[in-house]
Order: structure tokens, then C-alpha cells, then sequence
């Protein structure tokens, strides 16, 4: 016990045998938000598959409080991580509700029929994230942003303690992000519930966040508070960007200072 | 909005029965000799009403029927199952190739056995089928790894068919006169000559295996929304993928060592079937397949054996009729989307 709610001890992720990223440690208290930085092919999605057990790790340990995933049933770690990733969903002829409902997966019974407790958690999951008018809804003919949403309502159906999200925000305009950000948020308080996110906005990241974790090359480039990582030089190296290329381009060296700036 | 829900499910499986009932009736009262419905209910209660019409009913329209509906219900929910396998909905046994594997293992063993002058056994030829089904899905696994697309998958599955097709034929060429005129009525696909003992044999095999599916519909639900997410909450995928790929194999050999390959019921009645309960929940949609593949057959069977009577088409040409069209509509459907 490090007090710790989840944390990761050399761990090394890759496809194929093929290790990418090599001795990752993250130590995160409960409750708190981590984001995953990087550029784009850095192995941000590869990570987080490996941390959800979608991929075998190649190396080192993923612990949850004091268990290893490694050694937990894929029933109990059903009932403490849940997850929210790019690949479309298929939902033919489902409702809102029913996606939602498809949560409840490791506490229904062997038949996979909801007894009105799941049915009842479902409507407050469904209240706690603002998507009870969509519920009739077919899920296939809702927005990109709603999407979204009922699947981040889906992943709370698990009652997770943790919650895993690729890109959450990737397919959203700017009013959903911040929706979806601010229910992140609201769920951390409410819930106590543990995020792991990869993120592609440097801004948005260093708002929401309690650790970022920066990722590039093979080994993790560094783990620590938004205010210890968004330096403007390390952001630079982090996403090579050289900043005599935009000399003369004023607005864009503003936005730079605006990710960059305490 | 559940009350809705569930009464359309009413409806839709008292229609599939109702379907069932009427075309078990109609299957066993329509043929060349007709039996009225009160000499049927005579026969059933044991009274005897005439000689032949007995012996038609027991021996001939009762075991065919009988094996129309079990049958029947096989090839539709191995349709569902590949389907959900591929999560495509023009996969089948037919078109994949898996029932034109089974043929020829049927047809190998079964002119290696009339070469020694032994009769096959209904059980060996359904060992043989399920081996038989298991190479030829064994090949579209391997091709369906190395190419995602859809059509590609199908495209592969009917050039496995051609192959297994045309082995089938060497065989049949080679063999003896006598032989091949049996191989020839069973390979083109016919309900016909069934025997209790038959009928026997499959229930057992057919209802075990449907048990074991339906004992699946919570796994495979999640299996519906992609690996991701069914890994996500629990699912073990490599157990329930080999699972799928027995059972939908053993309801394929059970079909083709009894009747022989059977073109687009597994296509269509899975399809017409959704339409109807407008869901794609296995747990109502593996019951409600079954019922749909029997009465589609049935149906189809029930032309086979009256529209040229005397002569006797064979099941395919009927189902293909009634089946093809339903795949295009799908097929255009899908573009539009």
C-alpha cells in the first residue's frame, strides 16, 4: 500500500511483442484526473488499452489499490474500470436507453436481464449526465456530441471507481467539449471517480488535469502537475515545435504562450 | 416505453408460431394424396382411417415435416450466429462456404463407404458434415483476418464454396452409376426420404446445441457492440468466438448431412425475422430466428413438393427464389445508409 489509488510500476507497452514505451510509472491518487500528452502516434491509445487490459502488458504491473489487474477476474475489474474509447460503437436498432442499459453488463444475472435495480441506475446515470431526453432516441440516428455522452452514461452504468477515455473530445465542437469536460468534472466530485484520459487540447488538458503524463519516443518524457509540465520549452521539444518557424506570425506565438503560460 | 416494446415481442413470436402451426398443418395435409385435417387428428389420436393415408402420414409427410421445422430453425439461427460473428448480415453457411465444405466431406465419406458396401450411418455423416464445416470456416477465418472489408469476406467464403463444389463433383464423376444418383438427389439439397430415425438423431443434436446458444444471448449482446467494449465488461472473447464458431458448425452439418446445402435461409429469415421483432437482442432474437427459419422452410418446402407435383424441385431452387431477393434488399439498403 502506497496510498496510491492506482499506479503503474515499470510498466512497458507495445503491439505484437514489440515493446513502444518503456518503464511507465504513474502514481495517482483517487479521485484525481490524469491526461496523456503527446504527439500524435506517441502511443497515447496503445497505453491506455494496455492500463484497461485490452492489450497484454509487455512488461511491469497496472495495480488498483493494492490488486494487480494482471491477477484480477475480468468480472471484478468489469465492476472498477470502465472505459470510453474512438472505435465506433455498433447499436443497430438500439435506443439511447439501451445502449446505456448494455453497462450493466457484469451485475446482471447469467441471462443478461435487468431487474429494476440495474433499470433505476440506469435513469440516475442517465439523469447525472443530462441525456435523459435522448433516452427514446435510436442511438445510431443521435449527434457525434450526444453519442458521446450516452456512451460516457454506458461506462458510468458499470459503477466504475476508475474511468479509461481515448480522445474523449476529438469528434466534439468546442460546446461539447466543454460539456463533456465540466461532466467529467461533476462526476469526479459527485463520485469520487479516478479518470485517465488522452487529450489532444494542450489548453483544455492543463485546465482539467491533476497529473499530466507526457509521452514521446520510447520512454515516458515525464509525469507531473499541469504546472510543472506546461513549460514553454518543454512543450516545444515535446511536439518539436521550433518557434522561428512562426516568427513574424504574432497570433500564433500568442497561442503558444497562452498553453504554455502559468 | 417498455410496455410498447414488449407487446410488438408478443405479437412477433405469436406470429412465428402461429406461422409454424399452419405450415406444419398445411405440409402434412397437402401432397399428391390429400389428408384431410380430421383424418390427421384421427391418426394423432390413434384411430385408423384408412391404410395408405396412415402410412403416407406416419411414414412420409410426418418425419419430412418434422424435419422441415428442426432443420429449418438449424440453418436460420447458424445464419444469425455467422452474422453476428462477422457482424456482417449477408454472411451465412451457404454463402460462406461452410455448407459446401460439409458436402464434401459427406460426399468423400460417403462413396469411401459405398465402395466397401457399407451404409453410412446418420451420425457419421454428421461427424463428417461438422469436419467437413469446420475446414471450410477454418479458411474463411484465416482469409477474413487478412482482409476486413465486407464484401471481400463473402467474396472468399463462395470461392471456398466453388472449391469444395468441385471436388465434390470429381468425386461424384468417379464414383459408381448407383452411387451417384443418390449423392446427386442429396448434394442438390432435398427434404426428402427422411426417416424417424433421422428426425430422432437431429432433435437431440439440434435442441442441445440451440440450448447452449440461447445460454450464450447475454455474452453475445455485449459481443454486438464491438470487441472493445464486450472485453470491457467482461466478456471472454476467445472462449465465446470459438463457441460461436463450433455451434454455428455443428448447425450447418446437421442440415447438410441430412438434407444437403440449403441456399439463403440462413440470409434471410434472420433478417425478415429482425425486421419483425425490430431488435437485435440475442435473447429474442435466437428463439425468433429458429421459428423463422422453420416456417421459411416449411413454406418453401411446401411448394418444392406441390407446384410441378409429381415432380419434385429441390429446396434450393425454392428458397433461393424467395431468399435472393431479400440479400439484394439488404444490400441496397446498406448503400443508402
Amino acid at each position: 500500500m502506497n496510498g496510491y489509488y492506482f499506479s503503474t510500476k515499470g510498466m512497458c507497452v507495445g503491439y505484437g511483442g514489440k515493446p513502444l514505451i518503456k518503464e511507465i510509472e504513474i502514481a495517482l491518487p483517487k479521485g484525481e484526473i490524469l491526461s496523456l500528452i503527446g504527439p500524435n502516434g506517441a502511443g497515447k491509445s496503445t497505453v491506455l488499452k494496455s492500463i484497461a487490459g485490452q492489450l497484454t502488458l509487455l512488461g511491469g504491473t497496472v495495480v488498483l489499490e493494492n490488486d494487480s489487474l494482471a491477477k484480477m477476474s475480468a468480472d471484478k475489474l468489469a465492476k472498477r474500470m470502465a472505459v470510453l474509447f474512438t472505435e465506433k460503437v455498433k447499436a443497430e436498432l438500439k435506443s439511447c436507453w439501451d445502449v446505456v442499459a448494455t453497462g450493466r453488463y457484469p451485475y446482471t444475472g447469467w441471462l443478461g436481464i435487468l431487474s429494476e435495480k440495474d433499470k433505476q441506475i440506469v435513469n440516475e446515470v442517465m439523469e447525472l449526465t443530462h441525456i435523459t431526453e435522448l433516452g427514446k432516441k435510436e442511438f445510431d440516428k443521435i449527434s457525434d456530441g450526444q453519442k458521446q455522452r450516452v456512451m460516457l452514461a454506458r461506462a458510468m452504468c458499470q459503477e466504475p471507481e476508475i474511468l479509461i477515455l481515448d480522445e474523449p473530445t476529438s469528434y466534439l465542437d468546442i460546446r461539447y467539449k466543454l460539456e463533456f469536460l465540466s461532466l467529467l468534472q461533476e462526476m469526479r466530485e459527485k463520485r469520487d471517480l479516478t479518470v485517465i484520459m488522452s487529450l489532444h487540447e494542450l489548453e483544455l488538458a492543463k485546465l482539467v488535469s491533476d497529473k499530466i503524463l507526457c509521452l514521446k519516443g520510447e520512454y515516458a518524457q515525464r509525469y507531473g502537475t499541469p504546472q510543472e509540465i506546461f513549460t514553454q520549452d518543454f512543450i516545444e521539444r515535446l511536439f518539436d515545435i521550433n518557434e522561428e518557424r512562426f516568427w513574424g506570425n504574432e497570433k500564433l506565438l500568442w497561442y503558444l504562450k497562452q498553453v504554455t503560460e502559468k | 416505453m417498455d410496455s410498447n416494446r414488449v407487446r410488438r415481442y408478443q405479437i412477433a413470436f405469436f406470429i412465428l408460431a402461429a406461422g409454424v402451426v399452419l405450415f406444419l398443418i398445411l405440409n402434412i395435409c397437402i401432397g399428391s394424396v390429400r389428408i384431410s385435417l380430421t383424418d390427421v387428428v384421427w391418426a394423432a389420436l390413434g384411430q385408423k382411417s384408412s391404410e395408405t393415408a396412415d402410412r403416407i402420414l406416419w411414414n412420409i409427410r410426418l418425419p419430412r415435416a418434422a424435419a422441415v421445422l428442426i432443420l429449418g430453425g438449424a440453418l436460420s439461427l447458424a445464419g444469425y450466429l455467422l452474422q453476428t460473428f462477422f457482424n456482417n448480415p449477408i454472411a451465412g453457411p451457404f454463402v460462406l462456404g461452410i455448407s459446401s465444405g460439409a458436402k464434401m466431406t459427406v460426399a468423400l465419406v460417403m462413396v469411401f463407404f459405398m465402395e466397401r458396401g457399407t451404409r453410412v450411418t446418420a451420425a457419421a455423416m454428421i461427424l463428417a458434415a461438422f469436419a467437413g464445416a469446420m475446414l471450410s470456416m477454418g479458411f474463411v477465418l484465416v482469409t477474413a483476418r487478412r482482409m476486413n472489408h465486407m464484401s471481400m469476406l463473402i467474396v472468399s467464403g463462395i470461392m471456398i464454396g466453388y472449391i469444395c463444389s468441385a471436388i465434390t463433383e470429381l468425386v461424384v464423376t468417379f464414383a459408381n452409376d448407383a452411387q451417384i444418383v443418390n449423392l446427386h438427389n442429396w448434394s442438390r439439397g432435398s427434404f426428402s426420404g427422411m426417416t424417424w430415425e433421422n428426425v430422432e438423431l437431429m432433435t437431440v443434436v439440434v435442441f442441445l446445441t440451440v440450448f447452449a446458444v440461447f445460454l450464450m444471448s447475454k455474452p453475445l449482446s455485449a459481443y454486438q457492440m464491438g470487441d472493445a467494449y464486450a472485453k470491457n465488461v467482461g466478456v471472454n472473447l476467445m472462449l465465446l468466438r470459438v463457441c460461436i464458431v463450433i455451434f454455428s458448425s455443428i448447425l450447418s452439418a446437421c442440415i447438410v448431412a441430412f438434407a444437403g446445402p440449403i441456399s439463403f435461409v440462413g440470409i434471410a429469415a434472420p433478417h425478415l425475422v429482425k425486421k419483425i421483432l425490430n431488435t437485435t437482442e440475442p435473447i429474442l432474437m435466437i428463439p425468433a430466428s429458429f421459428l423463422g427459419g422453420s416456417v421459411f422452410c416449411l413454406f418453401c418446402d411446401l411448394l418444392a413438393r406441390t407446384m410441378f407435383a409429381p415432380t419434385e424441385l429441390s429446396i434450393s431452387t425454392v428458397t433461393a427464389i424467395f431468399g435472393a431477393p431479400i440479400v439484394l434488399w439488404i444490400l441496397i439498403k446498406r448503400k443508402k445508409t
